[in-house]
């Protein structure tokens, strides 16, 4: 049975990739914005599928790849200054920053955990009592809401050894910032798809109707993708910029509100610096007034200044869809997923990472 | 990254729960999601972050069993 539905999904991808072929009839640069999506594209070759006039880019959509330098430069800060217990997602360990990594300062004998989720964090933090756990609050729309829960079950059972670096942000702004970058093209978005089961499809519409570019929520099998590029191109083709969902088996208009209540009652919006992308307005979260003992900035003291990246890595431009990560002179050339220079190649989900297992010449 | 991993409601309490997938057991926090036992969620970091029809849950497990396969997954990425 599985065998007729993968020979007919085939077929169906074959017949949307000559819709899109027929459809186009002019250049078209289509972005996404989601690591899960750069996987699946790459994964399933979806890039020699498409007509040469379409351009798909990975923009900014894996969260530890554009966690800003200066974050992981104050979680080791407070490692070393403070000797607090750093509690992180796994994919974050071996994100390098200015001069270390979190894998290097624990080989070093930190104390850096790997959790599963935020809660366990304020549980870690219950158990070792005589040890400040500070989490790591990394993440777009789909991981703020469960960082906001711990903050407020923490405040709850007056967990007061339990802290959080929050360095969360929002897609919906980087995609304007996107939108207003000069060397910047784009002619559609891919939307995430679980970024937009939280945020919910709707959301894009200011974007549409800032811009005039069109949104397409989309899911991550081949036919979700194709099926989102195809919507994208005809919106393009015939001028008519709107959102539109083809993920409505996940992702509803209005998205998950509870879990929208739940991070704007524990954080507010800020202007938020992107690794490779630079500051961008009312593009991040901080922790509100409320919350305030729960802000591991706040509580240790810690400033976080932009600083300048100068190890040669050029993330930011692939990032903006500016360079193909092959263009990037460490590319193969003493940046690689083993031994990585810049975040895109740490992630599984960085572009350069997804260029290297898949497109490498 | 946003990867959210269907599972299957095997117990609820309040906010917690348990949830099963082939077989293996974990606590999920259901506070952003009305699901009751039998019902299939998208975890993520987790929680429960949406609820789904058995179809569209199997269809993403096949997805997420094919990255784990080419170790583009590891349990402890989630973010």
């Amino acid at each position: 049975m599985k065998h007729v539905d993968e020979y007919r999904r085939k077929e169906v991808v074959a017949e949307l990739a000559r819709e899109i072929t027929a459809k186009i009839d002019r250049p078209v640069t289509l972005m996404e914005v989601c690591g899960t999506h750069t996987m699946a594209i790459h994964r399933h070759g979806i890039p020699d599928l498409l007509p040469g006039r379409l351009r798909l880019l990975s923009g900014p959509g894996c969260p530890v790849c554009v966690t800003a330098t200066v974050f992981i430069d104050a979680a080791i800060g407070l490692s070393r200054k403070y000797g607090v217990t750093v509690a992180t997602f796994g994919d974050l360990v071996r994100v390098p920053g200015t001069w270390r990594s979190l894998e290097r300062r624990k080989a070093e004998g930190a104390d850096v955990v790997t959790v599963y989720s935020p809660l366990d964090a304020v549980s870690l933090a219950e158990r070792r009592l005589d040890r400040q756990v500070v989490f790591l609050g990394v993440g777009f729309e789909t991981t703020a809401p469960t960082v906001a829960l711990s903050v407020r079950e923490a405040k709850r059972k007056g967990v007061r050894n339990f802290s959080v670096l929050v360095g969360n942000k929002l897609v919906p702004p980087a995609l304007r910032a996107l939108l207003q970058d000069e060397e910047v093209n784009v002619d559609g978005f891919i939307c995430p798809g679980h970024v937009s089961t939280v945020i919910g499809a709707r959301a894009y519409e200011p974007i549409v109707d800032e811009f005039g570019v069109p949104c397409v929520v989309a899911g991550f099998e081949p036919v979700d993708v194709l099926a989102a590029v195809l919507w994208l191109v005809e919106m393009v083709v015939e001028n008519a910029p709107r959102v539109r969902n083809a993920y409505t088996r996940v992702v509803t208009d209005d998205g998950n509100p509870a879990a929208l209540e739940c991070m704007y009652e524990v954080f507010d919006v800020e202007d938020s610096a992107w690794r490779g992308l630079g500051r961008i307005p009312a593009s991040g979260l901080k922790m509100k007034e409320a919350y305030g003992k729960f802000d591991a900035q706040r509580r240790f003291d810690i400033e976080m200044e932009d600083v300048p990246d100068e190890s040669g890595c050029r993330c930011g431009d692939v990032l903006r869809g500016v360079i193909e990560p092959t263009e990037c002179p460490l590319f193969d050339e003493g940046c690689t997923p083993q031994r990585p220079v810049g975040p895109c190649m740490v992630s599984s989900e960085g572009t350069c990472s997804a260029f290297y297992k898949y497109r490498r010449k | 990254m946003c990867l959210a991993v269907p599972m299957k409601v095997v117990k609820r309490e309040g906010d917690k729960g348990v949830a099963e997938l082939e077989g293996v057991t974990r606590e999920v926090a259901l506070h952003f999601v009305d699901a009751q036992v039998g019902d299939y969620i998208l975890v993520h970091a987790g929680f429960a972050i949406q609820k789904v029809d058995e179809e569209s849950a199997l269809e993403t497990l096949e997805l997420f069993r094919s990255m784990m396969e080419e170790g583009l997954l590891e349990a402890g990425d989630a973010s």
